[in-house]
């Protein structure tokens, strides 16, 4: 095929970009499939909005007789419900109004954006945690378990150190990251030595995380004294990540998600250790052939990926919870692994779809509130955003999308 | 077997034994067909005829076009323009399933067998038999007959019970041949069936070809050997950059054929000057190695190679070169024995180290070993020396080095890709070899050993690879080059070991007789004289 590229290649001008973008536009490629995947979503949620409530279906009992009534309570809900989630997730037009006419705090405007990047935040790590594994061949189910040893040794750290400001901070946040890392190596080593499947082990080992947790908080030492609730010791202000206060409950740790994003894209593309797990990951023989040793890939890889689910229930510690409890991971480490998937397995990806779930997250708690749609729809258009995207043929199909060009003669299925 | 509502064309009991020669014969015309991916054109306007009972060739280089034709002939892609005329009647085919219907076949270069099913089972695929209505139960037995029926009627044996797992290459594609004809096909493409098989296999093939269009049938051979071409085309057409350049009679000459094919003469014969020997690089002590099952596979070989010489292993597949070379180059335990290079034992290290140590290496399966296929051409040249100066060092990688690196072996070893960013795996398998041989030989060598160094690769990156090995054994490394394929080893080799049943038959000179090599090969060693 190369012969006749080069042959076509002579007299055909180059196109201007804004031709070959237009073109590729409606193509399958994974831009707009994420973006249309989002889209159905949200038309489903739609659907699901206006099933679930009694009132407005009670309209669609005599639909035949005045659709209007049905379809213009329909609509009612359905754009309070979805104005009410981008407001609670980028900010109420009326309170930045009020900010700017001297009637409301610019706290006020900006608290749905800082909560927001405040769900964001942990997932970040978790989700980067996840691509950086998938990217060398290996499915990181582990997320979840090694955020909560982050959680655990980082809040270990952050109350009983007693450390100067800064460095118990800094402390606080390496011990996280060691703590994942521990929890992300095992497998790995146990993939590297045995062959013990990566996803069987690490499920294995979130279930062990979370009930060394749960067990942990009420030992002595750990638990906050005068309480009999499961909660331990509050972490010192001074390993504390530092956040503006009052509403504004974002903190340090989305500045430090966004560093540590631009280091994983650092390390994938241009360090060594990112060549060889990319390599490991695409053709484990012929990197193997190449001189690549894949077992010490392997449990370097699930170290590294560990550490970063570890900095994310750090961070949650650190930065939100400032206490362990059994819940204080939250379900982040699974979200992780959907915020990989719809980020593409790429770390600038990955960022963008973990402020996509977050922003979902915050704005889910206003249309609870105000809307009365329940927080669960929130999960349901996560799900459904997912299951588009891991099914990018049904969004080809749905949208009558062309094959993708984008990587020239790849998608030919001919190989002469 | 037709839930399209096709009505099957023929599914009467026949008895074995009885021929059906002379039954509706199928005459295939494509006329003017042109398929376009993007701005290329791949298949330009191409008309063919068929006529039946022929063996009509297909030859072209890699990418030139021909498996493209014939998956639209097979109903895989559909031509932009042009059309496809069965007894001279224009026809559509939108899958596989009306290709099949108008009684075509085609057993593709890489096999559609499912490993854990046995034959029977792997040819009632897509066509189950079964008993009980729509929803019914599998009727094993009249698959097991069915197959037993066709392999019998066109001598083409198979076991229907063996696990498709268990059965060599050649019996693989038995099975294929087999699952064409046991849906009653006229015509049978053949997509480079010779590529996988060993020399025996090869002839086996031929034979059963000969057979079929006795029988009637038509096939259409797809390849870009040109021996086997001469040996049993009746037509041959010849497809270069998407259009049909010309046709030829198998009487042509392999020079004429080679010249038409890549569009320039050819030199089939490797251009080499005698060898000057020098010191003894690698030797092997009694090597003992074991198969991925735990089974001997190298069973006590001793073997030296000097530098400034090429040393080749002939021998059938399977005989324990594979295993011999990757224990060379630390890919596998050595059980027993030495292996030295310039006197330093490599047993036990990493692959790492022999690759740093001056080694260059060359896998016999380039797509599971050789290459990354979703790396890009540029990476794919520094897969082994991505952490070494210039293009990097253990913490980071230096893209420039890594860039102008690529700009330049591109050029120098003549890879066709529309840029070093390509992904490897849209290049044509030649092109593919030419960045693994460009990746080996791009830095100083003591030892370089190649495996199936041109296997899959068209006639012009053939000489352009011999030559490159040619022209490093000139600067005094030590070559160790293994092949199936006796005459590449004949040409580049200035000692010939014969491997058989893991050990070292004889080692012999280039200059012994075919036939005495191809019986060494077989394991008959006549008379015990072992000829150095």
């Amino acid at each position: 095929m190369t012969a006749e590229a080069t042959k076509q290649k002579a007299p055909v001008e180059k196109e201007p970009f804004l031709n070959v973008f237009l073109r590729n536009l409606w193509s399958s490629n994974g831009v707009t499939v994420t973006v249309l995947s989002i889209v159905l979503a949200v038309v489903i949620g739609a659907v699901l909005i206006v099933v679930s409530d009694s009132a407005v279906l009670a309209k669609f009992g005599y639909f035949t007789a005045r659709p209007g009534d049905a379809l213009e309570a329909s609509w009612t809900l359905i754009s309070s419900a979805y104005s009410d989630l981008l407001k609670g997730a980028l900010g109420d037009p009326d309170a930045f109004r009020a900010w700017f006419s001297g009637g409301g705090t610019w706290q006020d405007a900006l608290a749905p954006i800082s909560e927001t990047l405040t769900y964001a935040a942990p997932l970040v790590f978790t989700g980067l945690s996840v691509s950086l594994a998938f990217r060398g061949g290996l499915f990181n189910i582990g997320a979840q378990g090694q955020a909560v040893l982050g959680c655990i040794a980082a809040g270990v750290a952050g109350f009983t150190l007693g450390l100067p400001i800064v460095l118990n901070l800094i402390v606080a946040l390496v011990a996280g990251a060691l703590g994942g890392a521990l929890w992300g190596f095992l497998p790995g080593l146990l993939k590297a030595r045995t062959g013990a499947h990566e996803v069987i082990t690490t499920i294995m080992l979130n279930y062990t995380a979370g009930l060394f947790l749960a067990w942990l908080v009420i030992q002595k030492g750990v638990q906050q004294p005068g309480r009999t609730d499961a909660i331990s010791k509050v972490v010192a202000e001074s390993a504390q990540l530092p956040s503006f206060g009052g509403v504004l409950r974002v903190h340090l740790g989305i500045v430090l998600a966004v560093l540590v994003t631009a280091g994983v894209a650092w390390l994938l593309n241009r360090s060594a250790f990112g060549f060889e797990l990319r390599a490991v990951g695409a053709n484990p023989h012929a990197a193997r052939t190449a001189g690549i040793s894949v077992a010490k890939t392997y449990a370097l890889l699930m170290a590294v990926a560990g550490g970063l689910a570890g900095l994310g229930g750090a961070t949650q510690v650190l930065g939100t919870a400032y206490a362990l409890t059994p819940s204080v991971a939250g379900n982040i480490g699974f979200d992780g692994l959907l915020v990989a998937l719809l980020g593409r397995n790429r770390p600038w990806g990955t960022l963008l779809a973990a402020l996509l779930f977050g922003a979902l997250r915050a704005g889910g708690n206003r249309m609870q509130s105000f809307t009365g749609i329940s927080l669960e729809l929130v999960t349901v258009l996560q799900a459904l955003i997912v299951i588009f995207i891991a099914a990018p043929a049904l969004v080809k199909a749905i949208f009558q999308l062309r094959a993708a060009r984008v990587a020239g003669l790849g998608a030919v299925p001919a190989k002469g | 077997m037709n839930r399209a509502g096709v009505a099957p064309r023929r599914r009467t009991y026949r008895p074995p034994g009885i021929s059906d020669v002379g039954e509706i014969p199928l005459k295939l015309e494509l006329r003017g067909i042109t398929k376009r991916f993007g701005d290329l054109v791949a298949n330009d306007h191409i008309d063919i005829t068929v006529e039946p009972g022929e063996v009509h060739a297909l030859l072209g280089e890699n990418g030139a076009g021909k498996s493209t034709l014939m998956n639209q002939l097979y109903g895989l892609l559909q031509p932009d323009q042009g059309e496809i005329v069965v007894n001279d009647e224009p026809k559509v085919f939108r899958s596989p399933r009306d290709a099949i219907a108008a009684g075509i076949g085609m057993v593709h270069q890489h096999f559609m067998l499912v490993p854990v099913f046995t034959v029977a089972e792997n040819i009632a695929l897509g066509a189950e038999e079964t008993r009980g209505g729509p929803l019914g139960w599998l009727d094993r037995r009249r698959a097991r007959r069915d197959v037993l029926e066709t392999s019998k009627r066109f001598g083409l044996p198979v076991d229907p019970d063996a696990l498709v797992e268990d059965l060599p290459v050649g019996a693989q594609q038995r099975v294929e041949i087999v699952k064409a004809l046991t849906r009653d096909v006229d015509l049978l493409i053949l997509d480079e069936p010779t590529a996988v098989l060993t020399p025996q296999e090869t002839e086996e093939l031929l034979a059963v070809m000969r057979s079929l269009t006795e029988m009637g049938k038509s096939i259409v051979f797809i390849t870009h050997k040109l021996k086997e071409v001469k040996a049993i085309a009746d037509r041959i057409t010849v497809i270069r950059r998407g259009q049909v350049v010309g046709t030829a009679r198998p009487d042509t000459s392999e020079d004429e054929l080679a010249a038409l094919m890549v569009g320039r003469a050819v030199s089939l014969e490797v251009d080499k000057r005698p060898a000057e020997p020098g010191r003894s690089v690698l030797r092997l002590a009694g090597l003992v190695v074991d198969d991925d099952r735990g089974i001997r596979a190298v069973d006590g070989v001793d073997l030296e190679v000097r530098a400034g010489e090429v040393l080749g292993i002939a021998g059938v597949q399977g005989n324990g070169q594979t295993e011999l070379v990757e224990a060379v180059m630390g890919l596998r335990e050595v059980r027993a024995g030495r292996i030295e290079l310039d006197g330093d034992d490599l047993a036990g290290q990493s692959t790492k180290r022999i690759l740093r140590s001056g080694v260059g290496y060359v896998p016999e399966d380039r797509s599971h070993d050789g290459v990354v296929k979703e790396f890009t051409v540029a990476e794919n040249l520094i897969l082994d020396m991505y952490d070494r100066d210039p293009f990097g060092n253990r913490f980071r990688l230096n893209l420039d080095k890594i860039d102008g690196n690529a700009k330049e072996r591109v050029a120098q070893f003549d890879i066709r890709c529309q840029s070093p960013e390509t992904p490897v795996g849209t290049l044509s398998g030649g092109n593919q070899q030419k960045v693994v041989i460009a990746r080996e030989m791009s830095r100083p060598l003591r030892l370089f050993i190649a495996s199936q160094p041109t296997r899959g690769v068209d006639v012009g990156s053939i000489e352009f690879i011999h030559g490159q090995i040619v022209h490093e054994r000139d600067q005094g490394t030590a070559v160790l080059v293994v092949s199936s394929e006796l005459d590449e080893v004949v040409g580049l080799a200035d000692r010939i070991a014969v491997m058989y049943r893991g050990r070292i038959l004889a080692i012999v000179s280039p200059d012994t007789p075919r036939e005495e090599i191809g019986l060494l090969m077989a394991g008959i060693t006549g008379g015990n004289e072992e000829k150095k």
